[in-house]
């Protein structure tokens, strides 16, 4: 008897709240010089202070400090003259100190907004998602739970402790609860994720890579009655690991969250996870009894104090604003509102402006990855930023097709070639002995043994039945394995036979 | 020679007299011969303190310029971290750990050339003011056999009163370098908090917790203090400033037109008579070497015991949850099968002693949600008060001083059982560590009714440590004059006349 997510949201109003943590991209760690660099051997990058061995003291990282200032400021929030650190005390064995280094009642950026725009039966239209807070915290270890079927750590025989993740620097994004959006909330809910992602790449001060884990989403959803006041119960999403996903889990838990309140159940106020395969969640921790994180002042630490100087200073540097690039790229590559719309829910943009930078003309760059990239990464079920094939590769491949060295049916072929790895695009040509019959010699060749071979046919053309032609054009082409221009090949069959499309 | 003072031993040095390695040996063997019943060593790293006595001696017979203590011996005490040597901060949940890194203490140590004999006893964590709470038996007084050595650095203190070592390196969180050097007749110095690294400094309680040295004489507390002192960039609460002059305050000694103040309210009612004439004598010979000796008040610090009993087991209760069995000390229960968290409460509940286990839950409740205004907030507010009523008195007088405990050295065992009682031992010591200032002990001479040793307090503002050793050089002159020789002289089991 599942819901479905009409009869959800004619009877309740939806209310989003998210929290993003973003990882840092600084070479070293929040509080220890220790290397952050992703997917090096376990435990390899620690050191006294994040094994958190007796009497080492962490050193706040300026670089991290700096970045969240210019994230806060690129949120149009307000920069606090004096904020803190404080210990939020729990065990956890990936947590080497048993407490994580976090900011509490003083964090350093308050009060912003992120404005985003979805596609509604209306056109488009505007929500804006208020920032509560921005703040820095560290990472934990990673738990490896060997064993059991479940992965989780009940059940497990046993647990593989990874520290290399430990401290490196993070930033909490906390939204101000969303209403208002309606059936929409789980458009909203992706778009936030994905302009707060762009305005985080285009600062640079993040990897962004929401599948390794640099951005990672928690929804909060709740639904009340369509008119009433009260907040109903929420629950919190985590693992949401893509921008699909956020989308699918706020309407998976929209819809759960209906069916419980419709049977006369009630929502339980805990953690979920979000099952990528199944685009469910399962009960995680429950939140019911709060946790007493028993916080205070991070005595080991100083408070941070930034020059209002400074804080101008950075402002200034601020990357212009993701929507407004949209716009100026719109312009300058003359492309319709569909069309950008479909580059950015397809999440081409970057990498059709990268491709364009290396030369490509931006009607080429944008067909290529909208068209035969999506369509591969589709068929693969995977993103078109995990196929095996760049910008570089692509815009390899328009200039080949501009030089008249690839038609476009061999154009494919290489495509495909560089995403099954087998190379960069020379690579694949060289390795598949692709190349475009341009030798008239050969091709010549090649009609005369057609022509010869289908004398028939042959003659009807000769005595002006052109739509004959086409046995004989297919036939050249299979002979010089698909290999030649076809227009070429047609134009010289037909003088061959002594015909003028003129 | 072991009875030399530091800078005495120093200059013998210098001048081809001995050399560290036999200074060293001397003091090895002094320790062999009577650590069975001081009990101030946790761990003696022989071989590796004759290396470097060895390398020292070497660098001076190649003519190198050597820093003003090169060669000299130290004790450590056990909460520094010390690469490859045990450390253990008297706890058995850290039995068996050897540091793969050397605390900023040990490095400037070991910068200066000044020779580490191995690692003091003291209360588990630093926590106690006897050195019985060490889970590795109880430290012994020089002075008499069967009464503390004070704590809870009481190794160091009593290493130096044994004349097992002639400097020592402590820490002070509410009194533990004070309160020691007071009741072995010894000098200790708190300096002001961020003057020393707290790098590699095994946390008991972040914002009060204090490096320091200790010696038996003014001017070598002053060499060592200049030795170890200095920003450090791994400390983030370290001062970036010049360490303050202090060797040339203890060389100098003078005190002509300075302000001391006497808190009124560290001085009186709980205070043994004995300790009290010690601290009125030494006020006259301080007026007699030109000093204005002026009364000062400081309504707040009544409450200062019960807010430091607040804050430094809320910070504590924290810093000791990483000794979880996961990456290093004890691990008891790791049997097929056993969760995480077991192994974790086992380990816990084995490794820690009643003391810490005390203060841990003690932390645990007042930082809790709906108690952390009533408990931790407050005490903070405190600590404000407490830093405001030194400021005012710091306006009037250039130093105040105060007996540095109520009492003489107290029996082992006598208050191992009343918490409370040996808590208010650190009643005159614990301001100086809520408002960051320097506070320096040294003896004023023995009580009449016992015999045992008096320690007088001098405090200093902030980053102005040079005043305490102007004051107490000068102190020490005038008593050192009176009595004819050094106190420790008079110790009857471990001291003696020379
Ligand atoms: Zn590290």
């Amino acid at each position: 008897m599942t819901l479905s997510y009409d009869d959800v949201i004619a009877k309740y109003e939806p209310v989003l709240g998210l929290e993003v943590h973003v990882e840092l991209n600084t070479n070293s760690k929040m509080f220890c010089g220790c290397s952050t660099v992703f997917g090096a051997e376990p435990n390899t990058q620690t050191c006294p202070v994040c094994l958190a061995l007796p009497g080492a003291l962490p050193v706040v990282n300026e670089k991290a400090i700096e970045s969240t200032i210019k994230i806060g400021l690129a949120l149009n929030c307000s920069i606090a003259p004096f904020s803190r650190f404080a210990r939020k005390n729990y065990f956890y064995p990936d947590m080497p100190k048993n407490f994580q280094i976090s900011q509490y009642d003083e964090p350093i950026c308050v009060d912003g907004y992120v404005d985003v725009e979805i596609e509604t039966d209306e056109g488009p239209k505007k929500f804006r998602v208020e920032v509560e807070r921005v703040h820095m915290e560290e990472d934990t270890g990673k738990s490896l739970h060997v064993g059991g079927a479940t992965g989780r750590i009940h059940g497990a025989e046993y647990s593989l402790l990874d520290y290399n993740r430990a401290g490196i620097p993070l930033v909490e994004i906390v939204t101000k609860i969303v209403p208002g959006t309606g059936k929409y909330a789980p458009e909203v809910a992706k778009a936030y994720v994905a302009e707060l992602r762009d305005i985080l790449r285009a600062l640079g001060v993040s990897d962004v890579k929401m599948e390794q884990g640099s951005l990672r989403c928690d929804a909060n959803v709740s639904l009340r009655l369509i008119g009433a006041e009260k907040l109903g119960t929420r629950s919190e999403t985590k693992n949401v690991n893509s921008l699909r996903s956020v989308e699918r889990a706020v309407r998976g838990e929209m819809i759960r969250h209906a069916e419980l309140l419709n049977a006369g159940g009630r929502v339980v106020q805990e953690t979920r996870h979000f099952q990528e395969d199944t685009g469910l969640t399962r009960s995680g921790r429950s939140k019911e009894q709060a946790e007493d994180y028993r916080y205070f002042p991070e005595p080991d630490l100083v408070p941070v104090a930034p020059d209002a100087a400074w804080i101008e200073q950075l402002r200034a540097t601020l990357p212009e604003r993701p929507s407004i690039r949209r716009k100026r790229l719109q312009e300058a590559w003359a492309v319709p509102d569909k069309e950008m719309s479909a580059m950015i829910n397809a999440d081409v943009l970057d990498i059709v402006e990268a491709t364009v930078l290396l030369g490509s003309d931006p009607t080429k760059a944008r067909s290529w990855w909208l068209g035969e990239i999506s369509r591969i990464a589709n068929d693969k079920d995977v993103a078109i930023a995990d196929l095996a094939i760049t910008p570089h590769d692509v815009a390899a491949i328009v200039a080949l097709v501009n030089a008249g060295e690839l038609t476009d049916k061999l154009a494919r072929q290489v495509v495909e070639g560089v995403i099954a790895g087998e190379g960069k695009p020379s690579e694949v040509v060289a390795k598949r002995g692709i190349k475009v019959v341009n030798d008239d010699g050969a091709l010549m060749a090649a009609i005369e043994k057609v022509c010869a071979e289908q004398a028939e046919t042959a003659e009807k053309v000769r005595a002006g039945h052109l739509p004959a032609a086409g046995a004989l054009i297919g036939a050249v082409m299979k002979e010089t394995k698909g290999q030649a221009d076809a227009a070429k090949v047609r134009s010289l069959l037909l003088s061959h036979l002594g015909q003028n499309e003129g | 020679m072991i009875r030399n003072s530091a800078s005495e031993m120093a200059a013998k040095l210098a001048a081809g007299e001995t050399t560290s390695v036999a200074l060293t040996q001397a003091h090895l063997d002094r320790i062999t011969a009577v650590d069975a019943e001081v009990h101030a060593f946790l761990y003696l790293d022989t071989e590796g303190a004759l290396a470097q006595a060895a390398a020292v001696d070497a660098k001076r017979a190649k003519g190198e310029k050597l820093s003003p203590l090169a060669g000299v011996p130290l004790a450590l005490k056990d909460v520094m971290a010390q690469k490859g040597i045990p450390t253990t901060c008297g706890s058995k949940i850290l039995e068996g750990w050897r540091p793969p890194y050397d605390s900023t203490v040990v490095a400037k140590l070991k910068k200066n050339d000044i020779v580490i004999l191995g690692k003091t006893n003291m209360d588990e964590f630093a926590m106690g003011s006897s050195t019985e709470n060490s889970a590795y038996g109880p430290t012994h007084n020089p002075w008499d056999l069967t009464r503390i050595p004070g704590g809870s650095g009481g190794g160091s203190s009593a290493a130096l009163a044994a004349f097992e070592a002639p400097l020592a390196i402590g820490t002070d969180t509410g009194g533990s370098i004070r309160q020691p050097a007071a009741v072995t007749g010894t000098v200790g110095v708190k300096p002001t908090y961020g003057g020393v690294s707290r790098f590699g400094l095994v946390a008991f309680s972040s914002s009060l917790d204090q490096a320091g040295p200790c010696a038996r004489t003014v001017l070598d507390a002053a060499l060592l203090h200049e030795a170890i002192a200095g920003h450090d960039p791994k400390d983030a609460t370290s001062i970036n400033a010049p360490v303050p002059q202090v060797v040339a305050a203890a060389k100098s000694g003078d005190v002509k037109g300075m302000k001391i103040g006497v808190v009124k309210e560290l001085n009186g009612d709980g205070y043994q008579p004995g300790v009290r004439a010690r601290f009125e004598e030494s006020l006259e010979l301080l007026a007699k070497a030109g000093a204005e000796i002026i009364e000062v008040s400081a309504p707040n610090f009544e409450y200062a015991l019960a807010a430091y009993y607040l804050i430094a087991p809320s910070e504590c209760s924290s810093n000791l949850a990483r000794f979880d069995a996961m990456r290093y000390g004890l691990r008891v229960g790791d049997v097929d099968g056993a969760s995480a968290e077991s192994v974790m409460n086992l380990t816990r509940e084995v490794g820690f002693g009643k003391e810490v286990k005390r203060r841990i839950i003690l932390g645990t409740y007042a930082l809790s949600s709906g108690y952390y205004d009533a408990y931790y907030g407050s005490a903070q507010k405190v600590r404000t008060l407490i830093t405001q009523d030194f400021s005012k008195a710091f306006e009037k007088a250039d130093v105040l001083v105060s007996p540095t405990c109520p009492t003489t050295a107290f029996k082992i065992g006598e208050k191992a059982n009343d918490p409370l009682a040996m808590y208010l031992n650190d009643i005159a010591t614990i301001p100086v560590n809520m408002a960051g200032i320097g506070g320096m002990s040294l003896p004023s001479g023995l009580a009449d009714e016992d015999g045992l040793p008096v320690g007088f307090q001098i405090m200093s503002p902030v980053m102005k440590d040079d005043r305490m050793y102007s004051v107490g050089a000068a102190l020490e002159a005038a008593l050192l004059t009176q009595w004819g020789a050094p106190l420790l002289d008079k110790a009857p089991i471990m001291g003696g006349a020379r």
